[in-house]
């Protein structure tokens, strides 16, 4: 006893303190991350569907006694009367039954079995479909039952012939006709700019306007060729139908233009099930959102989120480092300089929101109002700058994360030993050059501590971003070929999708995995974005090192 | 402003200087001839290092600093208001204390002068580079790796570097502010041969602690106490027959 508080009174217990309370921070990142990654990557694998037979008829008709589901999840449902342990199951079929999900007390089930033959079938509309395939019917009568051999190939073929054409039809209404609209919108301002400046200044421009007025009637015309072309590829896409049957017996059928995907979740072996989870998985980066973003992938989240970060981190190197130049280097050290550091040091703590506002305000309205007025008057009430966009909310977070990049560059100006500016100076160097030359690259490793810093809360906020741009849905990506280059376009930001899923989504259930994949896409793309910076990071300091002293 | 004889090159007249409130030289003359060694010698604190680097006007960096009296470079003051602070720093060449070269390559770090001075010609920095690193003698140790690192190099071939550095724009005058202290007796032997050969081209003048390099190597020494200097010649003179009781203190080591 005497010896251990001898020990104590040495620090040697301290030590292990410390070890625990860095063993306590990594046990809770680490449980943090499994627990988003096994709920994230849940959704992607593919689960058995079990045929249910319940002891009762269900109050719903079309389930009747029997029905096909995926287990969720087992709750125990302790009330004070009597506890009983509730399954939730997956059903789909959201058009029939009203609701995807379904709590199911374990003492109703009376048989639990998979069936075989059963089928997940991924729709453009009402989510996922669970059945048993009975045929194929084309619309001229042929029919092709399930138990043939040709079967398997023939669902196939047709699902093909399907996608081929809705990629068609993609091309049709994206390219082709998104560029007719925008030569008719462009016409049309045109017109009105035109318009403006014939009243303004008085010149006659009537010959230009009808020009214009005839590249819009033209342009309407092709469009109406185009619609024609779209309609007929739909009909061709309306070729044969999927005939179906419930776990009740019920039947039911599905035009296989409604198709995306399919699989039967029963008949896989583990190979196929890592394939498809891994397809899945890519599907989920690569796809866009759909149904209230309850279903598809959420690529426009990820790019926003990442061409946002870039845009702010391009903002705020520049502002910061000079700022910093000027505040270490330059300014008189004084009440003033030291009044100017404690509130930039102060700035870092207002909440974010506050930076949100502030966009709003001056970015927005101020910034983007008084540059519709002066660039484009002929727009009245149109707003061009003045509404949220990618490059107000990168300019908004890169002044959220100015302070953070101008104390981290400051302290790295002050750790560039005196030695080698009075050295630089000696050799004839101006202030500048020096700075320039000598300082900077030795302080360049620290510049970039400030900037990985400055991303890793730039790229994780939402609130400022909810009132400066981000969008609940924007397929089209923030970007163009042609002025502004999309730049002040709205967008769609990992975070705020983690935010509407979670709590703005219809199908609450549905989004509950998403939830959890896009928390981890999130964080991975911070974690890529900052190992990028520490790589130049390194880079920098291996180049510029000091070597000890 | 004083006539200037030939052999004259530095003439340090009647100059005081303050770091803020505090005097820290006093009424310093000093005369300092072409292509001769002077070291300055004294206790630490005495000034030395603030009149040697008062010789390049580096002490303007510091705030707050003033002075009175002047000093003559070459027939000219360099505190006349037509005196640009960066071309005479060109004119005066510098070795530090503590080595510090850049963190560039060798090559990089000997033709920094003639960069920040706008000369970009390759050819001419070649021999530039050529011509200082031999003239620092490191030639032969470098001449394989100019593009290396100069952290690649031992301290004493750095501080040669940082020598070659400073002759690399032919500087005037060459200033060294104890340019052994942190090198061990090898490496002190090469910088001092170094010096004998620099004498031939530049004038140069030495802050040491060490008494015996003063008087190996230096054809005057100024001794400082508190500011003042309170001997001033031959160094020969100085060592041997000192006239003043603080220079024998200090020469015998009863202070340091």
């Amino acid at each position: 006893m005497k010896k251990f508080f001898k020990k104590a009174s040495l620090g040697e217990s301290m030590v292990s303190m410390t070890s625990l309370g860095l063993a306590i921070g990594v046990m809770m990142t680490v449980g943090l991350l499994l627990l988003i990654l096994v709920k994230g990557f849940e959704s992607f694998w593919p689960k058995p569907i079990y045929e249910i037979s319940l002891k009762q008829p269900d109050a719903n008709v079309s389930i009747g006694s029997s029905l096909f589901g995926q287990k969720v999840s087992l709750k125990e449902n302790k009330s004070f009367e009597n506890k009983q342990t509730e399954w939730q199951f997956f059903l789909g079929n959201r058009e029939l039954y009203g609701a995807s999900f379904k709590y199911i007390p374990e003492d109703d089930i009376v048989k639990l079995e998979r069936a075989v033959d059963t089928i997940n079938l991924e729709r453009l509309e009402y989510g996922r479909l669970l059945g048993v395939p009975l045929y194929l019917e084309w619309h001229d009568g042929k029919k092709l039952e399930y138990a043939s051999a040709d079967f398997a190939k023939t669902f196939k073929q047709e699902l093909h012939h399907v996608e081929d054409l809705r990629k068609k039809l993609l091309k049709i209404e994206k390219k082709e006709m998104g560029y007719l609209s925008e030569g008719i919108t462009h016409n049309k301002d045109e017109i009105k700019r035109l318009e403006y400046l014939q009243e303004k200044e008085g010149i006659d421009y009537s010959s230009q306007i009808t020009a214009l007025k005839e590249g819009i009637q033209y342009n309407q015309d092709q469009f109406l060729g185009l619609e024609e072309q779209t309609a007929k590829l739909r009909e061709q896409q309306k070729r044969s139908t999927l005939h179906y049957a419930l776990a009740s017996g019920e039947q039911h059928e599905i035009e296989l233009a409604e198709i995306i995907r399919y699989y039967y979740p029963n008949q896989m072996n583990v190979f196929e099930k890592i394939g498809h989870f891994c397809i899945s998985f890519w599907y989920f980066l690569s796809e866009n959102p759909r149904e209230a973003n309850t279903e598809g992938g959420v690529f426009p989240a990820i790019f926003g989120t990442f061409l946002m970060t870039i845009l702010m981190s391009i903002l705020v190197m520049p502002f910061g480092v000079i700022a910093a130049i000027y505040l270490r280097e330059y300014a008189k050290q004084g009440f003033l300089v030291r009044a100017v550091r404690i509130s930039v040091n102060n700035l870092a703590g207002v909440p974010s929101i506050v930076f949100g506002l502030f966009g709003v305000g001056f970015f927005i309205y101020g910034l983007g109002g008084n540059l519709d007025d002066l660039l484009y008057p002929w727009r009245s009430g149109v707003p061009t700058w003045g509404k949220g966009g990618i490059m107000w909310a990168a300019l908004t977070l890169a002044l959220m994360t100015l302070p953070v990049v101008i104390v981290a560059t400051e302290e790295a100006l002050s750790a560039v030993p005196r030695g080698v500016r009075e050295a630089a100076l000696a050799c004839g160097a101006s202030k500048w050059q020096t700075i320039q030359r000598i300082v900077l690259p030795s302080a360049a490793p620290g510049i970039m501590t400030g900037l990985i810093l400055a991303m890793a809360r730039g790229a994780g906020e939402v609130a400022p971003l909810m009132l400066v741009g981000v969008v609940k849905f924007a397929p089209e990506l923030p970007i163009g070929t042609e002025w502004p280059f999309g730049l002040n376009q709205s967008f769609m930001h990992l975070g705020f999708h983690i935010y509407d899923l979670g709590f703005q989504s219809p199908d609450s259930e549905a989004a509950k995995p998403m939830v959890f994949a896009t928390t981890f896409l999130l964080i991975m793309l911070v974690v890529i974005l900052n190992l990028f910076a520490i790589k130049i990071r390194s880079h920098l300091s291996k180049k510029y090192g000091s070597s000890g002293f | 402003m004083s006539t200037v004889t030939k052999n004259s090159f530095i003439k340090v007249n009647d100059f005081n200087f303050w770091y803020g409130k505090s005097q820290a030289l006093f009424d310093i003359n000093l005369d300092i001839k072409e292509k001769e060694i002077l070291a300055l010698i004294g206790p630490s604190g005495c000034g030395k290092s603030t009149l040697l680097r008062n010789l390049n006007r580096m002490n303007d960096l510091i705030e707050g600093v003033h002075h009175t009296g002047d000093i003559v470079l070459d027939g000219q003051s360099l505190y006349d208001p037509k005196v640009e602070v960066i071309s005479l720093r060109k004119r005066v060449g510098m070795v530090f204390q503590k080595y510090n070269p850049f963190a560039k390559s060798i090559y990089e770090n000997v033709v920094f002068s003639l960069r920040v001075a706008g000369r970009n010609n390759k050819a001419e920095l070649n021999e530039v580079v050529e011509r200082a690193l031999i003239g620092a003698g490191l030639w032969d140790e470098v001449k394989d790796r100019v593009h290396d690192s100069a952290y690649s190099l031992s301290g004493g071939q750095m501080q040669r570097l940082c020598i070659a550095r400073a002759i690399a724009n032919r500087p005037q005058v060459l200033l060294m502010d104890e340019p052994c202290a942190a090198l061990d007796p090898i490496a002190t032997l090469k910088i001092e041969e170094l010096m004998m050969e620099l004498k031939k081209d530049f004038t140069i003048v030495i802050v040491t602690h060490n008494l015996q390099q003063g008087a190996r190597c230096s054809d005057k020494t100024a001794f400082l106490y508190e500011g003042k200097v309170i001997e001033h010649g031959e160094t020969k003179q100085i060592y041997n027959q000192p006239t003043q009781q603080k220079t024998i203190d200090y020469i015998t080591g009863r202070f340091s």
